[in-house]
């Protein structure tokens, strides 16, 4: 068996930013999601107005993405399609579908707008990461009760070895009603000098409920 | 390693139950697109392609119509015994981009993954459901799933499940896009305006072992990719698309399926401007524009999660058939490069076919299926 590693990991909960294992950001865990997630926005310095478009889950994901891949000298190793992205979540884009069906709702108040609509669908956040960072390998959302470890590194481990994928960028992107949690890492047969982290159930487990 | 051989299907759609009642409507020029006036889902009167209540009538009406759909697929499964649903070695995977998206007001299993669950545990089976949701490439992504899991021997069987409703919520978001068509949807046609909403649902039927099909299909390849370039509209290029084609054709010749035998192509063809010109680009930057290609939308509509799986489903039968099935409402050719669209019927040896889909979020599939 071909042996995969992990190079950089990210945890964005609680007002919490943090790269494997170092807090790099925080804000107050009672602000509001949308104030924080600004702030974070805002400490990166970038240009992405799109940023300001997107919805909760899409601005989670995409900060996650910053985290992990700012600074990150492994994704220029690969080209776009070596590259891919899988990510699951328990509640899927519901938060935004509740927030759509608002407008839908009253005959008397109908404004149903196309801005809102796009993000009724889990996997846009994929594709705010996928252009942001040109990423086009296969790219997959799943929906599960909860994070699943074995299945996400197992999958993620057969793409890797089949040679489907040279690297993976792999996460739990959950927004629901101001909670939030997101949990994303990358993965590939590369070593790095930050982690020489096995890409293995156990080691993912572990990061996860750390 | 063992294929992944399809052993049964069935769809349910605005055209019936059944891949065959559906081929045979398909093939006397009838399509499931009616104007509907329905209050539920619209104050104005719509084009949808819906299904006939009738079919999901016997059900429990404790399960939501987005389930019974679901269930429906499977109780057409003929062969598909209760032991085998129940046995640790069979996995259900799901496919859909709105699950019960009608019931957000009441609350009712909202959640996709519980209305999953819940019709796992009536079910009776032991795993975890694996459930995707992936736009309009959904369907397709879960037989590519399923193919890998069959093959890496982790499951014997897998039943692959698909369905996406007719609801007030999808209707007034294409509306909001502009990018419904005036009547039935015309994919590929000069005067395309847009797409059509459809209702429907299929059940796969995938097994580690050949039953007495004859002949066999199997899925010899996928790809998956992402055009990383917009999130509600596709590339101008079709680079993406054409990174599936060609991935899903390399993983097939593993299987000895070679281009040269993909002698049918089922295209996503939803029959918006931009979608069927990308799609033709990339079908022509595959070099596969010179072969038979159809869109079922004008006969279905378009059945987001589950369109993927019943569209492979039907193009699967006609692989067995050996019939090549027109593109309905396609007269004046309406894409800048060459495609092969399906004009009449015809009877070929299709000895293997190709199935695109593409969606929101700048996602492709395409997926080969063998015969052997």
């Amino acid at each position: 068996m071909e042996r995969f590693f992990i190079s950089d990991h990210v945890r964005i909960s609680n007002g919490q930013f943090s790269k494997n294992g170092n807090l790099i950001f925080a804000e107050d865990k009672d602000e509001p999601f949308t104030q924080t997630i600004r702030a974070f926005y805002k400490s990166l310095e970038i240009q992405h107005p799109a940023f300001y478009k997107m919805d909760n889950l899409s601005k989670l994901g995409f900060c996650a993405a910053e985290l992990l891949l700012k600074d990150h000298n492994q994704l220029s190793l690969y080209n776009s399609q070596e590259v891919g992205i899988l990510l699951a979540n328990e509640n899927s884009c519901l938060d935004t579908d509740q927030e759509y069906v608002e407008t839908i709702k009253d005959p008397e108040n109908y404004f149903p707008s196309p801005a809102v609509f796009v993000y009724t669908l889990p996997n846009i956040v994929i594709g705010e990461i996928s252009i942001r960072h040109k990423i086009q390998g296969e790219n997959i959302f799943f929906i599960q009760p909860e994070f699943d470890a074995e299945f996400m590194v197992n999958y993620a481990n057969g793409l890797l070895e089949s040679k489907s994928l040279k690297a993976v960028l792999v996460g739990w992107v959950e927004f629901y009603q101001d909670k939030y949690d997101a949990f994303m890492y990358f993965a590939s047969s590369e070593k790095s000098k930050q982690n020489t982290l096995e890409h293995t159930v156990d080691t993912i487990k572990k990061i996860y409920n750390k | 390693m063992s294929k992944a051989y399809i052993s049964e299907t069935n769809i349910i759609t605005a055209l019936g139950q059944g891949v065959s009642a559906n081929i045979a409507a398909m093939l006397e020029g009838k399509s499931g697109i009616t104007l509907y006036y329905d209050k539920e889902i619209s104050t104005q009167s719509f084009y949808a392609a819906r299904v006939d209540n009738a079919l999901l009538e016997s059900l429990d009406p404790e399960f939501t119509r987005f389930e019974k759909l679901i269930l429906a697929s499977i109780n057409g499964i003929k062969n598909l015994k209760a032991d085998l649903l129940k046995s640790p070695k069979t996995l259900l995977i799901f496919s859909t981009t709105k699950g019960n998206i009608d019931q957000v007001p009441s609350g009712k299993r909202v959640k996709l993954y519980d209305s999953c669950q819940y019709i796992s545990n009536y079910l009776g089976n032991p795993n975890k459901p694996l459930v995707v949701s992936n736009a309009c490439i959904s369907g397709t992504v879960a037989l590519i799933l399923g193919k890998k899991l069959i093959e890496s021997g982790t499951y014997k069987d897998i039943l692959v499940l698909g369905a996406d409703i007719v609801s007030a919520f999808v209707l007034s978001g294409f509306q909001s896009f502009k990018a419904l068509s005036e009547g039935a949807c015309k994919p590929f046609d000069a005067n395309r305006t847009g797409l059509s909403l459809g209702e429907g649902s299929a059940a796969v039927w995938l097994s580690s072992e050949k039953n007495d099909q004859n002949p066999a299909l199997f899925i010899a390849g996928g790809g998956i990719s992402n055009d990383a370039n917009h999130i509600s509209g596709p590339s101008r290029t079709g680079d993406g698309l054409f990174f599936s084609i060609n991935k899903a054709i390399i993983e097939s010749e593993t299987l000895g399926v070679k281009k040269e035998m993909i002698g049918y192509v089922s295209a996503h063809g939803t029959a918006t401007p931009y979608n069927d010109e990308m799609e033709t680009k990339a079908i022509n930057t595959a070099e596969l524009n010179h072969v038979p290609t159809n869109s079922f939308k004008g006969y279905l509509g378009h059945t987001l999660g589950a369109a993927g799986l019943i569209e492979s489903a039907i193009g699967m039968y006609s692989m067995q058939q050996n019939i090549l099935i027109p593109s309905l409402n396609y007269s004046a050719h309406g894409v800048t490069l060459p495609l092969n669209v399906i004009r009449e019927k015809a009877e070929v040896d299709i000895q293997a076919m190709l199935k695109t889909s593409s969606g929101f979020g700048g996602c492709n599939a395409a997926l080969v299926i063998g015969k052997e």
